[in-house]
């Protein structure tokens, strides 16, 4: 990614700062006792993670608001793009940083970077995401 | 006789209202809730008109309070029904979700999953209050259940134990442990010698210690625990006390989280439910302002000026633009859509509505051919907690001990668990949560099993989300940005409350919406 373009996201980052989510009430299960083994490869991360909104096929939705599809999409070939959504989130979509850690933010960053008819082969790489994350 | 009120009343004269407060306060009131009874929304001018954006509970109880004042309403909605969040799924109801996705709910007449709402605190007094007004019959929740399971997959070998068991266990080796470091002087620093002796004796009484001051299977623990044979009549009348479990699995278990649980304001008893499912708030609340509801009503503009607002939506079906006017408008649309609707709202009004993410959640409810948790295993209402993805199982509280089919809940999902269960298929969902929640009935759970469904709160196509997620930073910098009145329009919804993601939040907030909108509208 360019020099710029991670200067402009850092400075993104830093106005907005990710702070861990304080449990804000509301009608919940309780704390989480959750013993499943987290996902590993990208494709584990898409599936477990993403999927839930972008769907299988990474077509997205649309209903009342829309949710954008990862498939073809040209924003992808910036590979900052990625990380800085799954980092940052945008809109109703939370940042994901309490629920990956960066070495599964760079796997699943790649996976949608070489899948659903995106082909940008350069891996994401977890330094990419610590240096994103201002670590 | 000298009545409460007059007592009040009279300590109000003598001390002023401070005292009158603090006396209330320790008498148990005043603390519970910011309800305080309808809004005064007193003197409006003859044919003021106030558009409402959304039909859920925020949106109709604005509607409602606002039309009784005097002011023209009317309600865009973008669904075929009205109640938003509020909602139940019944047999033969179809539900699509994002993705296209369709279930054909095919639970028996009487039976339904709350794939939002499912249970009112005691003290959510203004839900409660509109309930009585709109003639919603409710029953009791049955939020506590000691003989409710917990499963934790790193204790007990990944066998569930009863709650009681687990929680009876914990308290008493605590209290084992307690009153050890005091006799090793531990705690000399912190207490007297009376003060210890206090303890102790609150440490054998809560705890269920022997005179020694341990933790023991005897008939004391066994009161809490329960019994391997419980006490009964005759010959064999005499109990007979149970083994304890092994401490480092009860803290392993981490039971300690559902206690704490138990002890949250909002989750503490009663509480309760409308008779027939949560839906029956939405539909009683819909019989009042029904005539004012344009339904399948896609806002696609906001706009306001000088004159009104201006608000553009589509036909769902037929794609059909119109135009609505009025002089003020009550938003109640969710934010992560409102996010997407283009308006012309303040500028530090539209970060507000953007900088707020939103909840992920998974429900799904089985139907089982015959009520086994009750009949096998004792379980009437109530939660089995496991550390696997579907958090927990919750059994019905209606129709119990009928010979029938009852509809549990196979999955109360948050966090990564649920974002796993909402990227499955609805068929996928089912087999999962009846492979989970086997664990807590062996034998029976797939073998009763007749027809399920789920709803994944990030895949509902009128919200795309659960509930607003704030923290402590995004409060400070942008929640009254976000619940102040912009000129002609105000938001509300749970979104713009302290409750979040509570019907009473979205009611409270809306309340207070419409008490400034009406303040600014006589300003005008």
């Amino acid at each position: 990614m360019s020099a710029k373009r991670i200067a402009l996201l850092i400075l993104a980052l830093t106005a907005n700062p990710v702070l861990a989510q304080v449990p804000s009430g509301g009608d919940t299960p309780g704390a989480s006792t959750n013993k499943t083994p987290p996902p590993v490869t990208g494709e584990q991360v898409y599936q477990q993670v993403c999927q839930a909104c972008h769907m299988a096929d990474a077509k997205g939705g649309k209903g009342a608001a829309m949710i954008p599809a990862l498939a073809k999409n040209p924003k992808l070939a910036e590979p900052g793009y990625p990380i800085g959504m799954i980092v940052q989130g945008r809109g109703a979509m939370p940042p994901l940083t309490d629920l990956l850690k960066p070495a599964q933010i760079a796997a699943v960053a790649t996976y949608v970077r070489t899948h659903f008819g995106n082909s940008y082969k350069k891996p994401v790489t977890e330094a990419d995401v610590k240096m994103m994350m201002g670590q | 006789m000298t009545t409460r009120r007059q007592l009040l009343t009279a300590i109000g004269m003598v001390g002023g209202s401070a005292a009158l407060y603090q006396a209330m306060t320790t008498m148990g009131h005043a603390s519970e809730t910011q309800y305080k009874g309808s809004p005064d929304l007193s003197g409006a001018r003859t044919g003021a008109s106030v558009l409402v954006l959304g039909a859920g509970l925020a949106g109709m109880v604005a509607a409602y309070e606002l039309n009784k004042a005097g002011y023209q309403v009317r309600i865009l909605e973008y669904q075929n029904r009205a109640g938003g969040r509020n909602w139940s799924l019944y047999g033969g109801d179809t539900y699509t979700e994002l993705g296209g996705a369709t279930q054909k709910v095919g639970f028996a007449q009487g039976h339904y999953l709350n794939p939002g709402p499912w249970r009112i605190p005691y003290h959510h007094r203004t839900l409660l209050h509109y309930c009585k007004t709109f003639g919603v019959a409710l029953e009791p929740f049955i939020q506590f259940n000691h003989n409710a399971m917990v499963h934790n997959a790193d204790a007990f070998g990944g066998k569930p134990v009863r709650y009681r068991e687990a929680a009876a266990d914990f308290e008493g080796n605590v209290a084992e442990l307690l009153g050890k470091a005091i006799d090793q002087k531990a705690l000399d620093a912190d207490l007297t010698a009376e003060d210890k002796d206090k303890l102790k004796e609150a440490l054998r009484g809560w705890g269920m210690l022997d005179k020694d001051m341990k933790y023991k299977s005897n008939l004391e623990s066994s009161e809490h625990r329960g019994y391997d044979r419980p006490p009964g009549g005759g010959v064999n009348g005499a109990p007979i006390p149970s083994a304890l479990l092994p401490f480092r699995d009860v803290v392993a278990s981490q039971v300690w989280k559902n206690m704490a649980f138990f002890m949250n304001h909002e989750m503490q008893t009663t509480m309760f439910q409308p008779v027939g499912g949560m839906g029956m708030i939405g539909k009683a609340f819909q019989r009042q302002v029904n005539q004012m509801i344009t339904f399948n009503a896609k806002v696609t503009n906001i706009n306001q000026n000088k004159a009104g607002v201006t608000v553009t939506y589509a036909d769902t079906a037929s794609g059909a633009v119109t135009e609505a006017k009025a002089d003020f408008c009550v938003c109640a649309i969710p934010l992560g859509v409102l996010n997407q609707i283009p308006n012309n709202l303040a500028s530090a009004k539209k970060s507000a509505i953007s900088a707020v993410p939103y909840s992920n959640s998974v429900k799904i409810g089985l139907q089982m051919a015959r009520r086994f948790w009750e009949t096998d295993d004792y379980i009437y209402g109530g939660h089995s907690f496991t550390s696997q993805d579907i958090s927990l199982i919750s059994y019905p509280n209606y129709h119990l001990f009928e010979d029938g089919p009852g509809v549990l809940l196979g999955a109360f999902a948050s966090g990564a668990g649920a974002y796993r269960l909402a990227g499955m298929t609805p068929e996928q969902r089912i087999e999962a949560a009846l492979a989970q929640g086997s664990v807590f009935h062996p034998g029976t759970y797939r073998k009763e099993f007749q027809t399920g469904a789920s709803v994944a709160w990030s895949r509902v196509p009128w919200t795309m989300g659960c509930c607003a997620r704030w923290n402590e930073e995004t409060r400070k910098t942008h929640y009254q940005e976000l619940v102040k009145v912009d000129d002609r329009v105000v938001l509300a919804g749970e979104h713009a409350s302290y409750v979040g993601c509570w019907m009473e939040g979205a009611l409270l907030s809306s309340l207070d919406a419409i008490t400034r909108l009406h303040k600014r509208a006589l300003e005008a």
